[in-house]
Order: structure tokens, then sequence, then C-alpha cells
């Protein structure tokens, strides 16, 4: 039995019952408790789980990813919130140099079960500082796992799967994407980390989608088949770990490539597996491989700029189209 | 907490202890001078940061902690992480790049760390550990146990953005925090008045609403005792402490430098006050013989000389070991 419920509800009832799990995890950020989450995303947990447990920061980026390290070099497994993921340029040290390194650089001497949560993301115009999709910053700095849930399932799954994981996985919750729906198993399932979702099978092209992308996809997805072409839609679901396996199976049958992303070309998870399905299968294309992606500038605030910037259904689809036609 | 303490306080400390201090701090100085003479003869790698001159505050400090309390410091951490109680075979190992190094040799000098006694680890990002300590320390909060996190850093860390957001929120959630401020009045090349607009930094504590006290950091009775009675006030909930601790290094910032930025005489007025010297008089006066601090001194250079002997002996990491250690 399943039942639907909102990205929002999903990632609450994640925290809970992770929290309802083991002792050991916390919440903390800034308005994470007593308001509930800057985006309602722990609505509830501070009554629940009491002020030990569910607790507000100063605004202080650096001092709670600190914390997450501190908490989980001692034992515990803490789940820290930056509330737009365009903060972790403030906490960036804590991210790339203390955290992602600290098993290598102490010869695995400890573990660091941190888990970071980072809205994520553009649609609902928040301008150049509250939209980026920050997951592309962290692709260069080995030691970080990096999931991006694309609906409630996965938001739900991946978290929890994120606060047992004995590594530090930075999870990217799409702020656009807090009101979708979509269908849950009764009791919620956890989602391993490393592997992609068929979303929608098809024969003719491999079109490899995350977070508010991958439903873009599926609409492209819709659009063409209606003229009669037949998409195969992936969602990695987690960038580190990459499903190469799953995403190159698909191409070998497609022989067609079209990645959507919510950024721009260079030094996107995009970019990254075009090169590596380039280096590995680099027979099995009867096209070039397509980026559909931002334009080269910052996300612009305006309306009808922003729906430009950010690859809508039908310029998805053009992509396809452009794809097949090669 | 008073604004400076002095010494008469070791006087409460049994004398076989502060024995056991002057043997630490003779070990330290011995392990960064055969550190200096490694890397003039090209055996560590890129850069490294002496202690010499500053054991007082790291021992002094150290012995004030239970093994079970933590401790991290930062790059210019040899002392620190030995003082703490990791062995010095294994640290000269780990700055040699040995398989048998802390680290397994990925480390190296500026980030020692031996998590079996709890020195979390040596930071080379000015100010990066300070939000760090902040999570250790509540992890024994949340559990409810009255651990302390011992947190070094140099008077440069103080003008960093992370000092700021961590001692606030330290006093804000009461963690059990010792904030230890090494200052040895130069950041980098820098001398202190250039980079900081007050001449104590002691003061910044007061804009966190927590005490503050500046004492001698060559006395090493001085710094147990202050540090003593830090630890009790964070084991009893009462929040952070920040102590800043008069220091001086003997050797430049770096192995590059040789501290030419120095005025002509500085040096030698704090070798009058050397660490070892000061606290030898004190046990001296307590009745130690002079005969046997002299052999004190000549058993730590040789228990120095035979753990760098092994550890020069040792083999280097195995070339596979380089993939390890990324994910648990």
């Amino acid at each position: 039995m399943s039942r639907t419920i909102t990205y929002r509800e999903a990632v609450v009832e994640a925290l809970a019952d992770a929290m309802e799990e083991d002792e050991r995890v916390f919440l903390f950020g800034e308005d994470v408790a007593e308001a509930g989450g800057p985006f309602k995303l722990s609505d509830g947990l501070l009554d629940r789980f009491g002020p030990k447990r569910v607790r507000d920061t100063p605004i202080s980026e650096q001092a709670i990813i600190g914390t997450a390290i501190g908490a989980s070099l001692s034992g515990l497994r803490p789940v820290a919130e930056i509330m737009f993921a365009d903060f972790a340029g403030v906490c960036f040290d804590g991210i790339v140099n203390e955290l992602a390194k600290y098993r290598y650089m102490t010869g695995g001497q400890v573990d660091v079960p941190a888990t970071i949560r980072l809205g994520n993301g553009a649609g609902a115009g928040f301008a150049a500082q509250h939209s980026q999709s920050v997951e592309n910053w962290f692709l260069n700095v080995p030691g970080l796992k990096i999931a991006v849930p694309g609906t409630p399932a996965d938001a739900y799954g991946l978290l929890r799967a994120a606060i047992r994981d004995p590594d530090p996985v930075l999870v990217f919750e799409h702020k656009h994407l807090f009101n979708h729906k979509g269908e849950v198993a009764d009791t919620a399932e956890v989602v391993e980390l490393g592997r992609a979702e068929v979303v929608r099978a098809g024969d003719d092209v491999t079109l490899v989608a995350t977070q508010l992308m991958r439903h873009r996809a599926v609409e492209a997805a819709e659009l063409l088949a209606g003229e009669g072409v037949s998409v195969e839609v992936i969602d990695p679901r987690t960038l580190v770990p990459l499903d190469v396996e799953t995403i190159g199976a698909s191409l070998d049958r497609t022989n067609r490539l079209v990645i959507a992303q919510e950024c721009t070309h260079d030094g996107s998870w995009g970019a990254s597996l075009v090169s590596r399905l380039m280096a590995d299968r680099f027979e099995m294309f009867d096209a070039p491989p397509l980026l559909v992606g931002g334009d080269e500038t910052p996300i612009p605030y305006a309306g009808p700029l922003e729906d430009l910037w950010v690859p809508s259904a039908e310029r998805i689809a053009d992509g396809v189209r452009r794809t097949l036609a090669f | 907490m008073s604004k400076t303490a002095s010494s008469t306080a070791a006087a409460a400390v049994p004398l076989e202890e502060q024995l056991d201090w002057q043997r630490a701090m003779l070990e330290i100085r011995f392990f960064e001078e055969e550190c200096h003479r490694m890397f003039a003869r090209g055996l560590v790698r890129g850069s490294t940061h002496l202690a010499a001159g500053q054991e007082a505050v790291n021992v002094g400090a150290c012995r004030a902690l239970r093994v079970t309390d933590t401790m991290a410091c930062t790059y210019r951490g040899h002392a620190a992480v030995l003082a703490k109680g990791a062995p010095l075979d294994r640290s000269f190992g780990e700055i040699l790049g040995k398989a048998e190094g802390l680290c397994r040799g990925k480390g190296g000098s500026m980030h020692l760390t031996d998590m079996s006694v709890n020195a979390i680890g040596s930071f080379a990002i000015i100010g990066a550990h300070l939000p760090i300590v902040l999570g250790t320390a509540y992890a024994e909060q949340y559990r409810g146990t009255d651990g302390v996190s011992l947190c070094f850093f140099g008077d440069g860390s103080t003008n960093i953005g992370a000092f700021h957001e961590s001692l606030n929120m330290a006093a804000i959630w009461k963690l059990p925090v010792v904030f230890l401020c090494e200052n040895n009045l130069y950041g980098e090349f820098s001398p202190i008045a250039h980079t900081t607009p007050v001449e104590e930094l002691v003061v910044r504590a007061d804009s966190y609403g927590m005490p503050g006290v500046r004492i001698d950091g060559m006395d090493i009775g001085v710094v147990h005792a202050t540090v003593s009675e830090a630890v009790a006030r964070a084991r009893a909930g009462e929040g952070p402490t920040f102590i800043e601790a008069m220091t001086y290094r003997y050797k430049g910032h770096s192995r590059a430098d040789p501290g030419a930025y120095r005025p002509e005489g500085e040096l030698e007025r704090w070798l009058e006050r050397d660490p070892l010297i000061l606290h030898e008089r004190t046990l001296l006066a307590a009745g130690v013989e002079q005969a046997t601090l002299d052999e004190m001194r000549a058993t730590a250079e040789r228990t120095v000389a035979d753990a760098l002997e092994r550890a020069m002996s040792w083999a280097d990491p195995a070339p596979e070991t380089r993939l390890e250690d990324v994910y648990a």
C-alpha cells in the first residue's frame, strides 16, 4: 500500500524516523527548532524530540559545519541544515578542507558520519545568490557523497540512507519541489546511495536528469511520445557515488544521450558524466551527447528571465529532437 | 576568574607530576630540534612550523586534562599532540611520511592526529578547528558526560571569522571548551600590532560574555593552574573560558622563515625566560637535585634520538594505501 505526501512532508518524516531509530541523531541549523525550519522542513520536531535534539543555531554556517564535524568525530550522527545551499560558500572550508578530508588525512583513524542538508535550486525567483545548483561545486572534492532527491520517496529514502551512512553526505533538497506530491510506501523505504532510477523506460534516447529537471524530463518525454519518440528517463539520485552502470546500459541500447541540468556546463555533473561515458563507451554513441542547461550567467531574478535560464520541458524536448536528427 | 594569575599555583601539584612536566617539555624540545635538523637534511616534505619556546603552554594545558578529554591544535602542533600523549616515534614517523606514522603518512607535520589519546587533529587552515571543537564539546553535553575540549590556536586566529562564530556559539550553548590562545606575538611574519587593534587579545572574551584571562605562558605552573580552573568550570557546566598565554616561538614561522623581522634582542630576552629554565628553577627550589634534572635531560635526549632512529627505519607507505581511507 502507498500514500501521497509532499516532498516537504517526506523530509520531516525522514528526520523524525531517523531520530526515533537512533538516539545519536540530532538536527540543528538556523531556525530549525522553534520556527520549524525556514521552509518548514522540521515542523513539529522540536515538540517531539526536545531542544537537545532539535536545535537552533546563530547565523553561523562555519560554526554549524564545524559542529557537525566535531560531533560526528565524537560518535554522534549530526544532521546540519544549511538553509540555502548557496550559503555553502560561507563554510566552504569546513566542508571541503575539513569534513571531506578528515578520514583520509588522519589515515583512517575516524569515521565522519555527518549529514549536511542544503536547500538547493532555482525556479522560485530567489535570484542569483539563493538559486544555484550547488552540488556541482563539490564534485571535484573526493570524500563527499552527494544526494539529489527529486521525489518525496527519494527525499525520504536518501535522507535516511545519508544519516545511516558512516561517511559525510551532502543532501541537496530542491526548494522548488517542496510542495511536489508523490507516492511513498505506507512505511516509507530507505533508498540506497548510488542506485539510479529508471523513471520511464524508452528505446530511442537516454535522458538523464535530477531534481526539478527530472520532472521536466518526464514532461519532455511525454511530449515526444506524441511524436512517436521513445525516451528513457533516468534519475541518478546520487552524484557520488554515481550509478554509471545503469546509465551506460541504457546508452548501450539507445545510442543517444541527453542530459538536462539546472546549471551551466563547465564543472557540472552532466559534463563529468559525458566525459566518463565518452571515454568508456565511445563506440556506443550514434550522435554527440547533448547537455541542456542554464546560460553561462548568474541566475536572473525576473520571472521571464529565470524561466529562460532554467531548462523547460520544451527546451529539453528540443535537445532530444536535435540529437535524434543528427 | 582573575585577569592575571601568578605562579605558586604549581605548589599544589605533587612534585612527581611537576617532574613529569619537565620531562615532557624536554622531550618536546629535543623532538623539535631533531625536526629542525631533519628539514635541513631534506628528509621532510613541504613545510613545518616548530613550537620550540611554547612548550609550557602545551604541556601545562594538556596536563590539566584527562586522556578522554579532547584536544585540537594548529599546524604548529607537534608539541601539543605530544603533550596530549602521542608517541614520539609514530609522530616522527608521520613527519617523515612513513607507513607507521600516526596518520599512515597521509597527514604530515601539519596534520598530526592521534585519536587514541583524543588529539583530534592539527589544523592548517587558520581558525578551522575552532568550529570543530564546538561539536566535540556538544557531544559531551549531549551525552551528559563531563568531558572537556581544549582548543589551542595562535594570535593570528583571533582575526579570522571562524573565531568569532565559535566563541559566540560556545558561549550561547555554554559548551565545555577551553579556548587557549598561544600569543607568540607574530601572525606568520607580521607583528601582532600591525594586524590587531587591541593590545591584549583577552579583551575579546568580553564580546562573548565569557571569562578571559591573560597569563605568562612561559611558566608551566601558571598555565597548568589557569587551565585547571577553566577545565573545572567547563566540567561543572559553566561554559567556555578564553585564556591568552603570552609566549614566543624561537624559530621563524616556518622552515622558509629565519625570523629576520624580529627586533634585535627580542629573542634573547625571551630565551632568558625559557620555560625549561623557569621550571628547572622551580624544581630546584622545591628540593630536586641538579643531578636528577641533568639525568632527566640526558634520558630525554636519548629517548628522542631512539624514537627517531626507529621511525627512520620504518617503511614508506605501500602504493595501494593511497587509495584507502577516503570512505569508511
